[in-house]
Order: structure tokens, then sequence, then C-alpha cells
């Protein structure tokens, strides 16, 4: 079929504009990886756009050899792996047993559920819960108030009930507990949900600054990012002081060849690249999820 | 009489009475119980922990022993010199996300949707979805960096344009706070937006692409009369949501981004207020107050959403 000269306008305007978009979506990626990997006082010169400089692995040794960072990249690990391991396997378990017809209460705890997704108690009572509860600075803040979500047992739920009935039934005829099937049948065969809920749970462990950040004081416990927050921050700070005291901050950046800029920028790149690794071996997953999420709205 | 025993035997036999039945399936009641608990005790019990914007909440007392005051929290908040700043960083901030951020997938959907050559629309795709998987301080680490008076790209390249003179600190500035805001959230969420609309625009029939070009209509004529009107319902749908969260302005994007004091005139929403009063100053009781009014309101908003969709034939429930 051949083009009309309007649809030929369309067609460029919109390559064009894709471009574009592409290309800002992509830029502060580029650029901030570029600073990191550039010499730290040579950034301060100005000019850094798409290429470095001059090229140094300066500030990835230093973030690497600062052991509040590495802890902290530790802790987001620990977060990560132990906070999915758990919310998926308690929320797919729950989510079985919320399948079975026979279930004195299913529409109760159904109702009871669904209710939580409207409603909730706001930031304020749920704070002065986790402090009764004496969960304040502790790893398990991170992990336990979370450990049970409805939204994913919502969708596990719809997942498990379009699995086909005979192969529950033959189990049970083999002598299988509830139990059992859902450990031996159900869990081994919900490959895809799994991936795209892990993945979904995964990435809110990695990347949530802010719990942590009202919950523990004790800094060897912080994750990463709530880490690189208060570092932002303080770099906020600095160039409002700098204003003020330029003399005295400059002299502090000749000392040495790494600045607050390039330093905040490798933690950056090295609290994305976790991120950046799974993403495209999971990415046909999570639109599927998706779909199933918009589905059940 | 022997009929009427055999009868109560019978539904003794065939219906056992409630406790039994709930034993005889201990096994999958273990499956949904504990998880219950869980969202019995950090979901409704903070639920009923509102009530402590009746109180004067104090740590010491627990919420057992606080003193009740009534409604005086909550007058102090509707007199308090800022609630009028407030409301009207809520409603401003989130009608600019809702007039720019709702259209914006939809519109990179449609664009999607006429390429072609499958290598560029994933890459697009690939990259746009992207930013959604950061957290919010990696993209507030970019939007520092970008618009840094200390090199960022943005000044050197409107210097580069003659654009002007000396740097501009555009993070000080209240008058570009609610831009840099919008911008900032459409640049992470459009990508992965747009995932529902493109699913929603696969789904329509390609008969009438082909009937409507029969005809003669253009590409762009058929994205007006087939595609968006195709896709309505769905956006329909996810109107009514927007408007549910109208009152969620953001939290962590202006926690992180307007973190300035000099912003906070501009920068101040219901959200960050109550985490600012509540978790900061202490002043549990009162937070909780400002809480439960932003609640009240963006309920009455779905309902109100709903009632009009229904109106139109597109309910949510």
């Amino acid at each position: 079929m051949k083009l009309s000269g309007g649809d030929k306008v369309l067609s460029v305007t919109i390559y064009v504009l894709l471009c574009i978009l592409g290309f800002t979506a992509f830029y502060p990626f580029w650029n901030a990886g570029v600073v990191s990997f550039n010499l730290g006082t040579d950034t301060m010169k100005g000019g850094i756009t798409f290429w470095p400089r001059a090229f140094s692995l300066e500030n990835y040794e230093v973030v690497f050899k600062d052991k509040r960072l590495i802890d902290g990249f530790v802790i987001s690990i620990l977060r990560t792996v132990i906070g999915t391991v758990l919310t998926i396997l308690a929320t797919s378990i729950f989510a079985y047993g919320m399948t079975k017809r026979e279930l004195i209460g299913r529409k109760f705890y159904m109702i009871a559920c669904i209710f939580t997704m409207y409603f909730s108690g706001g930031l304020i009572p749920s704070y002065l819960l986790i402090r009764e509860l004496g969960l304040m600075n502790s790893f398990w803040v991170m992990v336990i108030p979370g450990l049970i979500s409805v939204w994913n047992m919502i969708i596990f739920r719809a997942f498990f009930m379009g699995m086909p009935a005979g192969l529950e039934e033959s189990a049970k005829i083999d002598g299988s507990s509830n139990w059992g099937v859902f450990f031996r049948i159900i869990f081994p065969l919900s490959g895809p949900v799994l991936a795209t809920l892990s993945l979904f749970t995964a990435v809110y462990h990695w990347n949530d600054w802010f719990a942590p950040g009202i919950y523990i004081s004790n800094v060897d416990l912080l994750p990463i990012q709530t880490k690189l927050q208060q570092i932002l921050n303080s770099n906020i700070m600095n160039e409002q002081m700098s204003k003020m005291d330029s003399s005295a901050s400059s002299h502090l950046n000749q000392m040495r060849s790494v600045t607050s800029k390039s330093l905040s920028m490798a933690t950056m790149m090295v609290a994305t690249v976790p991120i950046l690794c799974v993403y495209p071996f999971v990415q046909k997953y999570f639109v599927k999820g998706v779909l199933i999420g918009s589905l059940k709205e | 009489m022997s009929q009427t025993s055999i009868r109560t035997a019978r539904e003794t036999y065939s219906k056992p009475n409630g406790i039994v039945r709930l034993l005889r399936q201990w096994d999958i009641q273990l499956m949904v119980l504990p998880a219950l608990l869980f969202i019995f005790l950090f979901s409704y019990v903070p639920m009923y922990g509102v009530l402590t914007a009746f109180q004067d909440y104090s740590l010491f007392k627990g919420f057992l022993g606080s003193p009740w005051v009534g409604f005086k929290h909550f007058e102090m908040f509707f007199n308090a010199p800022v609630f009028w700043d407030i409301m009207r960083n809520t409603l401003v901030i989130s009608l600019l996300k809702l007039i720019v951020g709702f259209p914006a997938p939809i519109l990179l959907a449609l664009m999607l949707n006429e390429i072609g050559n499958r290598t560029f629309k994933r890459t697009i795709q690939t990259i746009s979805y992207l930013p959604h998987f950061l957290s919010w301080v990696i993209v507030s680490g970019f939007v520092l960096s970008l618009l840094s008076t200390d090199n960022g790209s943005l000044n050197i390249l409107l210097q580069k344009l003659n654009l002007i003179e000396e740097p501009i600190n555009f993070l000080s500035m209240p008058e570009y706070f609610w831009g840099i805001l919008v911008t900032t959230g459409v640049w992470k969420e459009i990508g992965f937006a747009s995932i529902v609309y493109l699913a929603a625009i696969a789904g329509v029939d390609p008969h009438l692409y082909e009937a409507a070009s029969m005809d003669g209509a253009s590409r762009f004529r058929q994205m007006f009369t087939i595609t968006l009107p195709s896709i309505l319902p769905v956006v329909i749908v996810f109107s009514i949501l927007a408007i549910g969260n109208l009152l969620n302005a953001g939290f962590e994007d202006i926690l992180l981004l307007g973190s300035n004091p000099i912003l906070r005139d501009v920068s101040d929403v219901l959200d960050t207020y109550v985490y600012r009063i509540g978790i900061e100053n202490s002043r549990y009781s009162y937070a909780t107050a400002a809480g439960i009014f932003k609640a009240v309101i963006s309920v009455g908003l779905l309902a109100g959403a709903n009632y009009v969709a229904r109106r139109s034939g597109n309910s949510l429930w």
C-alpha cells in the first residue's frame, strides 16, 4: 500500500517525536553514567554531556571503599531477597486458600481484603502502630509490614483459578493434601505470575527509601537508597553553603579529585545497576503482569 | 417420632455444625487465617488508630491513656495559616499532573501504534518503560544533576543557545517548581502507563482500518475516528481512577525535589504536610486529623467520578 502525502508527513513527525522522547528518556542515565566515569575535578570545569573527558574509575573506587555504602548495599540486597521470597510465599499460600470454594467465610474474607484497598489508616496511625509493636530500628520493619499484599493476592488467585481443575483432582486422588497440592503442583506451574509479581515486589523493596528513613535511625541498617537520599540532600545543603563560603569549599575540593557530585553519581549508578541487569529478562513478563492487574481493576 | 429422629440424624450427618466443618477444613483455614490476622493488624488496627485525631496523643500515655479532645485538631487545621496554601498546592499540582500526565501515555501509545519498524518500536518502548523501575531517589538525583547551576546539562544547553547569560538555579525558584514536578512525573511514568493503552489498541478490529482506508481516510483521520473511540472505555475507567487519586498530588517526588525550604510555599501538599508535622514534629494527633480530612475528600471524589461514569455507562463497580 502506498502512503499518501499526508500520511508521510504524519509518519515522519511521529518518528521525530519518538526519537526526541527516546533521547530525553535516555539522556539522564547516560549523562549520570558519564559524570560517574569522569574525574570529579574535571567535571567541575563544566561541559560534560555525552562523553567522559578525563576517564577515571576513581569515583567508583571511593564508593567501593566506603564501608557505609557497602553496608547499605548489603542491607538492600538482604532486604530485597528476604522480603521478596517471604512476601511471594506468604501471599501465594493465602491466595491458594482463597480459591477454595468450600472455605468457610470466603466471601467475608474477600470483602475484608478489598476494603483495605480503598481505605487505610494513613501514615501516622501506621507509624504509631509500628512504634507500639517495637519494630522501630529493626531490620524486619522493612519486611514484615508488607508481607501480605492484597493486590498480589488477587492476581495470584485469578491465575490459580484459571488453572485446569483436573490437575488438582488427580493429585487429590493420589492422596495429596491441600498443602501438598499447592507446593508440588500449583506453585511449580505458576512461573509467569511468580516472575511478574516477584519482579514488582523486588523492585519495590530495592527502591523503597522512605520507610527505612522514618523507622530506622541506626545508620548500619539503612539500605543504599536511603543513604543515597541523605547524600543528595546534604549535597543540596553544601551547594547552598558553598555560595556563602565558596573559598572554604573550593579549598576542600582541591585536596582531592573526587567531588560530591561525581561521588553521588557513582553511587546512583551502583544503586541502579541491579535493576538494569534484571530488567531486560523480565520485560515480557511485566507487560503481561500489568495487563492482568488492570483487568482486575 | 421415629421419622423426626431420622431426619435430625440425617441433618447432623449431612450438615455438621459450623465448628465441626471449620475444624475439618483446618488445613485450608490455616492457609488464610494467618494472612487475615496480618491484614487485621497492619490495615484495620491503623484504621481504628485514626481516632487519635480526636485525642491529645502522647507517646508516654499511649492510645488508651491519652485524653479525648473532640474536634480540636480539625479546627486548628482548618484555621491554620498554611491551610489554604496547602489546599491550593494540592489541587493545582494534582490537576496539572492530571491534565498533562493523563493524556501523555495515550498520545505515546497512539504514536507507537503508527510505527511499522518493529525494532524501533521495541527500542522506544524499552527505553521509556525503564524510568518506572527507578526509585524516586535516583530520579531526583538525575533532576538535581541536570538542573544544577554547577554545569547542569540544561543550563549548558540554554547558555549554548544564548537564551540565558547566567545559569539559572531552577530548584530554588518557586515559579519553576510545579513545571519541574509535572515534567519529572511524566518522564518517569509515560512509557509504563502506555502499556495498557497499547494493549487496548492491539485489540481493535483490523477490518475497521481496512474499511476506513478504502473509504480514503488518512492515517491521521483513522487515529481519531477508529483508534481513539475504540479505546475510550479503557480511557474512561482510568480517568475515574485518576480523579479518585486527585488529592494524591505526589509524595516522594515532592519530598525529594521540594526539600529546599524556599520552595515550601509552592511545594507543601496535604501528604507532605502530614509527614512533616506528624513524623518530624511529632504532633501525631494534629497530623492524623489532616490525614482524615484528605481521606474523606478522596472517597467523595471517587464516588462522585464513579457516579458520573455510571451515567455514561462505564462504571467501576
